[in-house]
């Protein structure tokens, strides 16, 4: 074999190897899925990380992909924890990720300072930062449909309208970690200016199965309202424990995250009348989870272990997340006239999110959360959450869509992001006109 | 002057104030000190025969309740499913005496701990594998086990028994008396007892050090399977209940790591401790005291009574 036919030979090889990763990009896009399907937080992480993989799925099955650009879905497990989390986000940056969500505060705390350097946004969907929600400091991190901050206004006026809350005593139970302790300063601000009291009772990690201290605190203080920060297996342990002192269920209140199908699993009849917020609708009878069952599920092509759980609490969550990242990358092919985006586009995407109504009944999801409307400045969309309460055996809705004090709230977000950005002389914000 | 009286007055007023709810903190002490013994019992039996700290213990736990649940869940009778997850426990013992502690005889003490710390992670491994990570309810009914409340009316007001926290009390109680007559009355108990206290001698009267390790590592996954239930009933099976182990550490520092009557002691001083501090004098700290106020306890004992209440005078010869 000559030099001048070796030559050659190495130069196709060569070139033939440059193009692959180029063919393969023109034929998918790289969507990073951080779950937590071991570990402590499993009972939650597993149902959303189904619910987001599935819908991707099906798009793929059932048209394809994305304007004809198939999502590959790759999981990387971080059992919840921050450093594992890192380890994800540093080893699956470089294959061209459009987003992440990490489904975890503590990760997404690690990971904002990191998106504007690597221009990969992070949708952290109803968790993490609060002061995300203000587009011009936190111009890659988004937090749609609604900050931590928000949610709580939106839980503090369905108490107000169901017997006020001026004079009341709220008691805050909550997850003694970053997460937990995130809607503390709007808690104290608005029970000033609504004029209610507050008793706060921590429940450490090591403590989330043990937490008979903090409900004979709960006896002791009598509290009207119970408002619960919880997350794991603090949630059923909370809700048993509420029920062993009888504090009445339907005047304790969970946020999102402290309402699924698996927190009231182990509690049964027991948690009859327990409330949680919600942002994303509860079962299968939106076209959108038929057509997963029909594509995804009845395929074998998903982890659920039985249909059943399609449509759970979770699992809907984590198909939400999902949708709104295709919407994204919709919005960003619109935009940018390319069929295979970058991470840069898709922030462009992600700001420019608009999920009216009518949107969302397009995509086979009418009636399942209020809309989502983001801007260079709001990263948060404005979201409302409803109400569901437990019947003993399924959660059911109880309220209409509530929507969060921004008039109150907002400013106080506006303000923690300045004081977020204010030591950090290099952070590079956004103009928005 | 206020914080004084705060510390010193206010507490104690308040407790005579209330008897009720005093006596409510005292019992709800009580039954988390009959928890946490129990799960501190499982430690101190493999120290006692094979000075092993058994860092696995929790995941043990965590491993024989999933078993008993999931075995359920694919349609064995409740109590077949708990014969077959103390088969399962017995098969674990036998494994990790023939495949981890036969091959470390005779190595120092911080090699066996290490071991445990790998047999930790193998079981949370092909425990998640087997059984999946997410968490399961309790077969608490289905178990025969009581379920509901009943009142006491004291002092105009009520202090409230929960019917499962009753059971658990007298499992741990029937537990303990059932492992006194084993260790003082069976010749196996005898053994395990020479093997306790010298290994070399137990060896030259032609003890099988294999075949009693093999046995307290199951008497221990017995003691695993009833902590799993109990705790489990309380909230739910999940690898988060692994954690709780941690506590009985502070147990045994206070009981002696050797002495089942101390894991007692120990769990129930613990427990009302930890209830009382947080109720009484918790909101002086912020709350969330109980998640510190074991380890202090402990560190109290180990500066000034390291062999714990019950435990072996430590002499070191040099």
């Amino acid at each position: 074999m000559s030099k001048t036919t070796l030559f050659t030979l190495a130069a196709g090889v060569l070139a033939a190897s440059c193009l692959v990763p180029v063919a393969q990009a023109q034929d998918s896009m790289y969507m990073p899925s951080m779950t937590y399907r071991t570990g402590p937080f499993a009972g939650g992480g597993t149902p959303f990380a189904d619910g987001y993989a599935d819908y991707f799925n099906m798009l793929n099955e059932r048209d394809g992909g994305i304007n004809g650009v198939k999502i590959v879905v790759d999981e990387c497990e971080t059992a919840y924890n921050t450093q594992k989390g890192v380890e994800c986000y540093e080893s699956t940056k470089g294959n061209g990720a459009l987003a992440y969500s990490p489904l975890s505060t503590g990760i997404t705390l690690a990971l904002i300072p990191k998106a504007p350097v690597d221009e990969i946004p992070i949708f952290s969907m109803g968790y993490g930062l609060s002061a995300a929600a203000a587009g011009e400091q936190f111009p890659w991190t988004f937090v749609y449909p609604a900050s931590y901050w928000n949610q709580l206004s939106s839980i503090l006026k369905y108490i107000d309208s169901n017997g006020g809350i001026k004079d009341k005593k709220i008691g805050f139970i909550y997850l003694d970690a970053g997460y937990g302790k995130e809607p503390i300063p709007l808690l104290d601000q608005l029970s000033e200016s609504m004029g209610f009291s507050v008793a706060k009772f921590p429940v450490g990690v090591k403590e989330m199965q043990n937490q008979g201290s903090q409900w004979l605190n709960v006896r002791k203080e009598r509290p009207d309202w119970m408002i619960m920060w919880g997350w794991g297996a603090m949630n059923p342990t909370a809700i048993k424990e509420a029920a062993k002192i009888r504090f009445p269920l339907d005047r304790f209140i969970g946020n999102w995250w402290a309402g699924s199908h698996n927190d009231l699993k182990a509690v049964g009849a027991a948690g009859k009348g327990y409330l949680a917020a919600n942002f994303s609708g509860i079962g299968q009878d939106y076209p959108a989870v038929q057509d997963i069952l029909t594509h995804v599920v009845e395929k074998g092509m998903s982890k659920v272990a039985s249909a059943d759980d399609v449509g759970n609490v979770l699992y809907n969550r984590g198909m939400f997340n999902a949708v709104v990242l295709a919407e994204a990358i919709r919005v960003a092919q619109d935009k940018t006239g390319k069929s295979v985006i970058t991470g840069a586009d898709m922030r462009d995407g992600l700001e420019a999110i608009n999920l009216t109504e009518e949107r969302l009944t397009e995509l086979g999801l009418p009636g399942f959360t209020g809309e989502v409307k983001g801007s260079c400045s709001d990263h948060e969309g404005g979201g409302s959450v409803f109400i569901q309460q437990w019947t003993g055996s399924d959660w059911e809705k109880v309220s209409d869509l509530i929507a969060p004090m921004t008039d109150v709230v907002r400013p106080m977000l506006e303000e923690a992001a300045e004081a977020y950005v204010s030591d950090k002389p290099d952070w590079k914000g956004q103009t928005c006109s | 002057m206020e914080l004084i009286h705060s510390i010193l007055v206010a507490p104690f007023i308040e407790m005579v104030a209330y008897p009720d709810f005093f006596l409510q903190v005292v019992w709800e002490g009580f039954v988390a000190g009959v928890l946490y013994s129990l799960i501190a019992l499982g430690f101190v039996l493999i120290y006692k025969a094979s000075g092993v700290f058994n860092f696995a213990q929790g995941i043990m736990v965590v491993f024989a309740a999933l078993a008993l649940v999931s075995l359920h869940a694919m349609g064995v009778p409740a109590w077949l499913a708990v014969l077959l997850s103390l088969g399962i426990m017995g098969l674990l013992a036998v494994g990790i005496e023939r495949l981890v502690l036969r091959k470390l005889v005779n190595q120092h003490d911080a090699i066996l701990l290490m071991a445990t710390i790998g047999l930790t992670l193998v079981l949370k491994g092909v425990g998640q594998l087997v059984f999946g990570g997410e968490p399961k309810p309790m077969i608490t009914e289905q178990l025969g086990l009581p379920t509901g409340s009943t009142d006491w009316e004291v002092f105009d007001g009520i202090v409230i028994f929960q019917h499962i926290d009753i059971a658990a009390a007298v499992i741990a109680v029937l537990m303990v008396m059932a492992l006194g007559v084993f260790f003082s009355k069976t010749r196996i108990g005898r053994a395990l007892r020479a093997v306790a206290d010298d290994h070399q001698a137990a060896l030259s009267v032609g003890i099988s050090l294999h075949q009693i390790w093999a046995i307290v590592w199951f008497a221990s996954g017995i003691v695993a399977l009833v902590t799993g239930i109990m705790w489990g009933a309380r909230s739910e099976v999940s690898f988060a209940l692994e954690i709780i182990a941690l506590k009985a550490l502070a147990v045994l520092i206070l009981g002696g790591f050797t002495s089942i009557p101390g894991a007692i002691v120990g769990g129930l001083m613990i427990g009302v401790g930890e209830k009382l501090f947080e109720v009484y004098w918790g909101a002086l700290f912020g709350s969330g005291v109980e998640a510190w106020f074991a380890y202090v306890l402990a560190l109290i004992f180990l500066l000034f009574r390291p062999q714990g209440l019950f435990g072996e005078r430590i002499i070191e010869r040099v």
